[in-house]
């Protein structure tokens, strides 16, 4: 259906992005029961994605309260996850970056993994599409996931003050970020990038103040910038050679 | 239970708040339509790859419910859930099948 109002731009960006709910909410809870577990009170817990408003960053940050790791690395590391966001809003400037102040400062809170993916597709495939109408797309795109994510944290954090601790949950945010790496690993440039985090990660571990996971970020980012060149440039090679 | 200690709570909630924003507002709302370097594209690209696997590496190796104690099952836990993410390319199948795994885990404890 072609957009022909900003209005119809709107609750088209909000059914696209219809599926995500099944998504945002599981994790959103999950989120909840996590930081219920880690002694944080629903109002908390709410908060939190209501400000921060960032899943793996959220879980990040909660995982290293938990092992006292000191607040500088707590913000470094959970910022580091965000980097993407500065991506995005890097990737989506051409199509948004003409709208009004408040249109674009409101964006920014809405800057998440879906709401780019939708929209980035959005734009590129329909370039007919006029300014207002694909800040309504962006905005419609969170229309629903914004709230699911923020309200299934409250009801995640409820539930979770009534789980004993003896069902073991604590190896359950271990498994929920791996299930959120697997997805990532989109390219041999990402699979370098997680390998060289991992096998320097390990050893870094014996680092005072959990200073390896900086390390070992640092390291993973920089892997995956070479792959990603040296690949290149074997492609490069290969169609010059033919 | 380990309670994190309500202000540093609220400090790390405001901070990563304040910086999220920072980051998602930063080339939309300052920089017009000035492109981003290459370069630094490149390794923002490969930040949370490489931050959230160093991150969870020593937790799966040296697993808390074990008090730290390598333990093949959860190994095996941690590498159902990784393969099953990659393979399906959907976040939810791979914690549903760490979430089979771990409760296979406990009814084997």
């Amino acid at each position: 259906m072609a957009i022909t109002t900003t209005k119809s731009a709107f609750w088209k960006g909000f059914r696209d992005s219809a599926p995500f709910i099944f998504m945002a909410s599981p994790f959103g809870f999950l989120f909840g029961v996590l930081a219920a577990e880690a002694g944080l009170i629903v109002p908390e817990a709410f908060a939190f994605s209501l400000a921060v408003f960032a899943g793996a960053a959220q879980f990040t940050a909660l995982q290293l309260m938990q092992e006292n790791a000191p607040l500088i690395i707590i913000l470094i590391s959970a910022l580091a996850v965000n980097l993407r966001m500065a991506m995005y809003s890097a990737s989506l400037t051409p199509y948004l970056g003409d709208a009004p102040m408040w249109q674009r400062a409101l964006a920014a809170y809405f800057m998440v993994d879906q709401s780019y993916a939708l929209s980035i597709v959005k734009f590129e495939t329909e370039p007919e599409l006029t300014a207002p109408q694909r800040m309504a797309y962006f905005l419609g795109t969170n229309g629903i996931v914004a709230p699911a994510w923020v309200i299934a944290t409250a009801f995640g954090a409820l539930v979770g003050t009534r789980i004993p601790d003896s069902w073991g949950v604590d190896f359950v945010l271990p498994l929920a970020f791996l299930a959120m790496i697997g997805p990532m690993l989109r390219t041999p440039a990402h699979i370098a990038a997680c390998f060289v985090a991992v096998a320097t990660a390990l050893p870094a571990a014996a680092l005072p103040y959990n200073l390896g996971l900086i390390v070992a970020g640092i390291a993973g980012m920089i892997a995956g910038a070479q792959a990603e060149l040296w690949l290149e440039r074997q492609k490069t090679k290969s169609e010059a050679a033919q | 239970m380990s309670s994190i200690p309500a202000p540093l709570l609220w400090t790390v909630i405001l901070g990563l708040a304040v910086g999220s924003y920072a980051l998602r507002f930063a080339f939309i709302g300052f920089m017009g339509g000035k492109p981003i370097a290459p370069w630094l594209m490149r390794h923002l690209r490969y930040t949370a790859v490489a931050i959230i696997p160093a991150l969870v590496a020593p937790l799966v190796v040296w697993p808390a419910p074990t008090d730290g104690a390598p333990s093949l099952m959860h190994f095996a836990a941690a590498a159902a859930t990784l393969a099953v993410g990659y393979l399906t390319r959907n976040v939810l199948y791979g914690l549903g099948a760490g979430g089979v795994s771990l409760l296979l885990l406990y009814l084997a404890a």
